[in-house]
């Protein structure tokens, strides 16, 4: 397909910009097969804004005389007025970036035809994989083995190639395990507590449908789970009257009788369309103008995403705490084993596991739990907040992890290395990016479609020393400890660096992040000073003595 | 001491009252505080409460462990002791209830509080805020303003101080006669002067105009603040009130001002509630805030519900339409309510705060208070219920106005000099009494009590504690360029105050906070350079260069300045209190797991079964303690230990 198809008009002169935080301006628009460019005429200032077109969310467009607005909602929040002269211009420049903003066709996205030239596609695509990360770690050696019974996926579409299962397991058994679990996620091992050996375990909802059937398999595969003696808890995301419906349609839960020495628990989380319509609600809150404190309260508390927030760190808390305090493994899963799952692990983790409090370390877990275990990306994120497209697949899931992480970082300043700002960076790119690392739901996909041979990785990016520093929390300290948030509603907040992003407020705050940074850039300067001091001062000791028998001469 | 019946009651109960969690220890009752010592000898954790700061003390019916007795305070700390004995909880009941109701002034703390200084320290104390230098800051008395003796001896208003500042040509019998138009006397006087446009923001009560009654002394004296002003012909009129509250005010022959009869002026309503209104919305708060297991939907419909928010949002509303007013039109504002001390005061200063980054300071912020709300009247002991007194009277007033202030730092982290710490303090210290800046109604009352005779200055106090409630962000230069604040009015940046309602909850607080680690760095910054500057200049004086001597790693080791202890400060106190930190979230977690179990099944999941050392906040404790002696006054012990 061409590009150049859905433009007519590419070029529009006279038009003013209107956007947040600077004033209008008056320059040249252009529309091209994946952008938007907007820059002023001036010679001397260079001040462009490139959008990416996968990035606008909804448009709408009013014409008033001759001429029209184009107003653009980005996925990000961010919401631009365009005045475009020319009413046949203004339509034209609307249906071409309508038309080229809902392409749904992979390889033609951007990410495939991003080329900067500082980046090349030989550099290494990913930070690491489930075999590189497993030869590290020689403590599981002696419980749990590499399997690559996937490694066409045929077993399990969405999981990768390599997977993590119990040694006294063959793949036989994970065949016949995977048949019994929907879209053939068996469980496998997510994370490895060295503490004290336990570990959280992930997988789907078990088919055992109206007939309550076994599969011997599943049920030897999680008895090796826990080797047999101790107790292990599985969290349902369900509740417990879903789970049961979900009988109905061949899914269904882990049954006392079959898998005796697991425990149930269930913890319903929203997923999918309620997801996606608290969102668009809150956001739509969020940009309410009436000024009223009863109406924002009413919408805020109508669209329930704190009440998410709050429900997702109260489970991801009890899987910590399951592992760190009760000294047990658990097993995750709702139904998909791709959503809420997910989200669950990912926050465990991060309380439980300082190496993943790192920056690369976050970035790792965002890569093994996300990417390569298969969250549809393609389809979660297909549109944010604005669109007036029906909803098919689209679920906040990710951003909600984003929005309990920056929870986190709020109760723990000092023990996370990354800033908002990577968040934020995430947020932004998992819905519209120059990199391919969001790309496709799952990683048969991505090997299908090449993405890793013809995109760049977003992560490996970040990780740049040049990108690296805008990313650090400047009052990073590690702890060893675990990080438990505190739930209670009090303790919980708006995230007003997202969701606010476009307000006057955030300037200021970013001004006060920047003197945070002075502040401790101070410290460190100063405190090289000091110990340069220190070193002086031991000089000065000897000296002072010959100082004190001077004076005692000039006295005598 | 006659009204203490037992002072020492041993093995009582204090329980956490959003978990299961409770401790044991001995309650000792003195004749100041009610103090509770936990039986464990290794880091036994104290809680004193001072009787002023208990609102009310209740008697639960009996359990099988004993008798609850649950102790609200004013500074939002709720404690649950339980009782063995019945009898002895009735006895702490009744002390408690005799000695929370003082009947004179003369009973306060203050006049018995002795913080080892002498008089000459104390009179310095008192002398550290002037009003009149205030006034000469801005730029008072001036062509137009001037100083007037007519209340010298309070004959004109008794609830106003000695000095009042009017326009020029405001003569003696246009004030008297302006006055008896004024309920409770309170005629119209300067409160700040906006030197750059010569505007001016004047305060007073509503007119005794019932439905058409006139008083050509006011009209002239609305006048002459409105010439005093050249750059604006007319003078806007706040009313702060409602619409329908000043309408119903009309029926008692008070209400508000007549456009067509005073020349020149713009009258508005502001709608702010009245203090019964807010009491009720602060009670509710403190209701919906203090449920067990709250989820979230409850909380933010409660919120809502208590209005409270919706209240403090309309006193920063007003505020800044007054300072739009002022600064961007130049025109003179006259604010009132119905008599003039309580939504006038709030609107006033919290104005001011907007115009004047002075007041921005710590010591501009005690002059600001000082000036708008003790010197013209806010009935402390009334409001904050120091004495015996009509429950009606008490209302929460000057709590809002420190809220409004807070919400401001929130929005602009950069503009204050000092930090939520330093307002929380002042809250503290309005209600306990111990100092004698808040005590009595008036001057007048204070001056016949002998306050700076008999008491100390909270003022002199906080200022000798100053490093600890620097705002580590505060940019003066940014004040420079942006003198005015312009604070958003979208109701998402008005938020829930959780450390100063949840200030003593435990399990409410971050385990970590960027201000106090921010304020470390800072002020090993300071030190740093002073060490570095005296080795200099002794390797001067012995003649050898500076070299660089190699690189250098932060140590964590170093010493920390003394902190207060609070947990809005963040990290536990102790390692006891780690642990404790630890259980009490293993409980939250713990109830939830074991909801929809079966009873009995639960059986595996002990509390008791994980091992909180291993797991507890070791190193965070190792950071953030502080060795050294804790500040004399904290908010954990509520007031100073020496004096007991």
């Amino acid at each position: 397909m061409e590009f150049s198809e859905h433009i007519k008009t590419a070029n529009v002169e006279d038009v003013i910009l209107r956007q947040p935080f600077r004033p209008s301006i008056k320059g040249t628009l252009c529309v091209t097969g994946h952008h938007l460019l907007f820059s002023d005429r001036e010679e001397d200032s260079s001040w462009q804004l490139l959008l990416l077109l996968r990035n606008i969310d909804a448009i709408e467009k009013r014409i008033t005389g001759s001429s029209g607005t184009i107003t653009i909602k980005c996925k990000d929040l961010c919401v631009l007025h365009l005045d475009i002269p020319g009413m046949e211009q203004c339509l034209n420049i609307a249906s071409s970036i309508e038309a080229l903003s809902s392409f749904e066709n992979i390889p033609e996205m951007y990410p495939f035809f991003h080329r900067p030239q500082d980046l090349s596609l030989e550099d290494t695509w990913g930070l690491s994989s489930t075999e590189e990360d497993f030869t590290h770690m020689q403590e599981l050696y002696d419980r749990w083995r590499l399997s690559l019974v996937n490694s066409d996926f045929s077993i399990c579409p969405s999981y990768p190639s390599a997977v993590i299962v119990p040694r006294s397991v063959d793949d036989e058994t994970l065949v016949k395990a995977a048949r019994f679990r929907q879209g053939g996620r068996f469980p496998v091992l997510c994370y490895y507590h060295s503490k004290n050996g336990m570990v959280i375990m992930r997988s789907s909802q078990p088919m055992t449908g109206a007939n309550r059937k076994r599969c011997r398999e599943d049920e030897l595969l999680l008895q090796a789970v826990i080797d047999g003696s101790e107790l292990g808890y599985i969290v349902d995301t369900r509740s417990s009257q879903q789970a049961q419906q979900a009988r109905m349609t061949g899914g269904g839960f882990e049954s006392k009788s079959c898998y005796s020495h697991w425990k149930r628990l269930h913890r319903h989380l929203e997923r999918g369309k309620v997801l996606q319509e608290s969102l668009i609600k809150l956001v739509e809150a969020c940009g309410d103008q009436s000024h009223s404190m009863d109406r924002w309260l009413s919408k805020l508390e109508n669209s329930k995403w704190l009440s998410h927030v709050h429900c997702t760190l109260s489970t991801a808390g009890l899987v910590a705490e399951c592992v760190e305090r009760d000294g047990h493994s658990v097993l995750v899963h709702g139904s998909d084993g791709t959503d809420t799952t997910l989200l669950v692990t990912t926050l465990a983790q991060l309380i439980v596991d300082p190496q993943s409090r790192t920056l690369r370390g976050f970035l790792r877990l965002l890569e093994k739990e996300w990417i390569q275990a298969g969250h549809p990306f393609q389809q979660r994120c297909a549109h944010s907040a604005y669109s007036h497209a029906r909803l098919k697949q689209e679920s906040p899931v990710f951003l909600l992890l984003l929005d309990c992480v920056w929870q986190l970082s709020r109760q723990f300043p000092l023990a996370l290395e990354f800033n908002e700002m990577l968040l934020l960076r995430l947020a932004q790119e998992a819905y519209a990016s120059d990199f391919g690392t969001f790309l496709c739901n799952c990683e048969q996909e991505r090997c299908a479609l090449g993405v890793k041979e013809k995109t760049h990785c977003l992560f490996q990016f970040l990780l740049r020393p040049s990108e690296r520093e805008q990313f650090l929390n400047p009052l990073y300290e590690h702890t060893d400890l675990a990080i438990w948030p505190c739930v209670q509603p009090q303790s919980l907040h708006l995230w007003s660096g997202f969701f606010l992003r476009w307000t006057e407020h955030a300037q200021n705050m970013e001004e006060a992040r920047q003197e945070i940074w002075t502040i401790v850039n101070q410290y460190r300067e100063k405190a090289g000073v000091e110990e340069t001091s220190q070193a002086l001062s031991k000089h000065c000791e000897p000296l002072s003595v010959v100082e004190n028998l001077m004076e005692e001469l000039t006295v005598l | 001491m006659e009204h203490i019946r037992t002072p020492k009651v041993e093995q009582v109960k204090l329980q956490d009252r959003f978990s299961n969690k409770s401790i044991t220890g001995t309650l000792y009752l003195t004749a100041t505080h009610l103090i509770f010592v936990e039986s464990n000898s290794t880091s036994a954790q104290e809680i004193w409460i001072l009787h002023h700061h208990i609102a009310s003390v209740e008697k639960l019916s009996l359990t099988t462990t004993g008798c609850p007795l649950v102790i609200q305070c004013r500074n939002f700390r709720v404690v649950h002791f339980v009782v063995p004995r019945e009898r002895d909880c009735h006895d702490v009941y009744s002390s408690l209830l005799r000695l929370l109701r003082p009947v004179s002034y003369e009973e306060l703390y203050a006049f018995s509080y002795n913080p080892k200084q002498n008089d000459e320290q104390r009179e310095e104390g008192w002398q550290l805020i002037d009003l009149a230098a205030e006034f000469e800051r801005m730029g008072v008395p001036c062509d137009q303003w001037q100083l007037t003796d007519v209340n010298r001896e309070y004959k004109v208003c008794e609830t106003y101080p000695r000095d009042l500042y009017v326009p020029i040509t405001a003569s003696k019998p246009i004030i008297v006669g302006s006055s008896k138009f004024r309920s409770k006397g309170r005629f119209p006087v300067l409160t700040y002067f906006y030197q750059e446009k010569k505007a001016a923001v004047c305060r007073c009560s509503q007119p005794l105009s019932g439905f058409s009654a006139r008083c050509l002394e006011d009209e002239h004296m609305l006048q002459a603040i409105s010439r005093a002003n050249h750059n604006s012909r007319f003078v806007y009129v706040m009313d702060t009130r409602p619409k329908l509250n000043a309408l119903a005010n009309r029926a008692a022959g008070k209400g508000y001002e007549n456009e067509d009869n005073y020349s020149n002026i713009r009258f508005q309503f502001v709608g702010i509630e009245n203090i019964h209104v807010m009491r009720a919305s602060l009670q509710k708060l403190l209701e919906v805030v203090g449920t067990r297991a709250l989820s979230m939907t409850d909380y933010l419909q409660g919120l809502e519900n208590s209005g409270w928010l919706r209240h403090i949002k309309a006193v920063v509303d007003a505020a800044i339409f007054l300072a739009k007013a002022v600064t961007v039109e130049g025109a003179s504002v006259l604010v009132h309510c119905s008599d003039g001390w309580d939504r006038t005061a709030q609107v006033c200063s919290l104005g001011a705060l907007l115009m004047d980054p002075y007041y921005r300071t710590i010591k501009g912020f005690m002059v600001l208070i000082e000036k708008d709300w003790i010197s013209f009247g806010h009935k402390f002991a009334d409001r904050c219920d120091q004495l015996d007194g009509d429950s009606k009277e008490v209302s929460p007033v000057f709590t809002q106005f420190l809220e409004c202030v807070w919400q401001l730092t929130e929005q602009f982290p950069q503009a204050f000099e000092f930090s939520e710490w330093f307002l929380i303090q002042i809250h503290e210290h309005v209600h306990s009494c111990q100092f004698g800046n808040f005590l009595g109604n008036n001057q007048r009352q204070r001056e016949e009590l002998q306050i700076k005779e008999r008491t100390y200055s909270l003022w002199a106090h906080l200022l000798s504690e100053k490093q600890n409630y620097l705002n580590p962000l505060y940019n003066p230069i940014l004040a420079e360029t942006n003198p005015v604040l312009e604070p958003s009015t979208q109701p998402c940046f008005f938020k829930f105050w959780r450390n100063m309602y949840h200030q003593f909850d435990r399990s409410m607080h971050p385990r970590q906070s960027i201000l106090k680690h921010i304020l470390t760095l800072t002020e090993n910054n300071r030190e740093l350079e002073k060490t570095a500057q005296t080795l200099k200049a002794k390797l001067q004086k012995l003649g050898v260069s500076t070299s660089p001597l190699g690189l250098y790693t932060p140590s964590r080791e170093r010493a920390l300045p003394p902190r207060p202890q609070s947990l809005i400060l963040g990290a536990p106190l102790s390692r006891k209190e780690a642990q404790q930190d630890e259980e009490e979230e293993e409980a939250v977690f713990g109830e939830e797991a074991r909801e929809d179990e079966p009873p009995g099944s639960d059986g595996e999941r002990t509390v008791e079964g994980s091992s909180a050392t291993e797991n507890g906040y070791p190193e965070l404790q190792g950071t953030f303690e502080s060795k050294s002696e804790p500040a004399i006054v904290s908010l954990e012990f509520g007031v100073a230990r020496m004096t007991c």
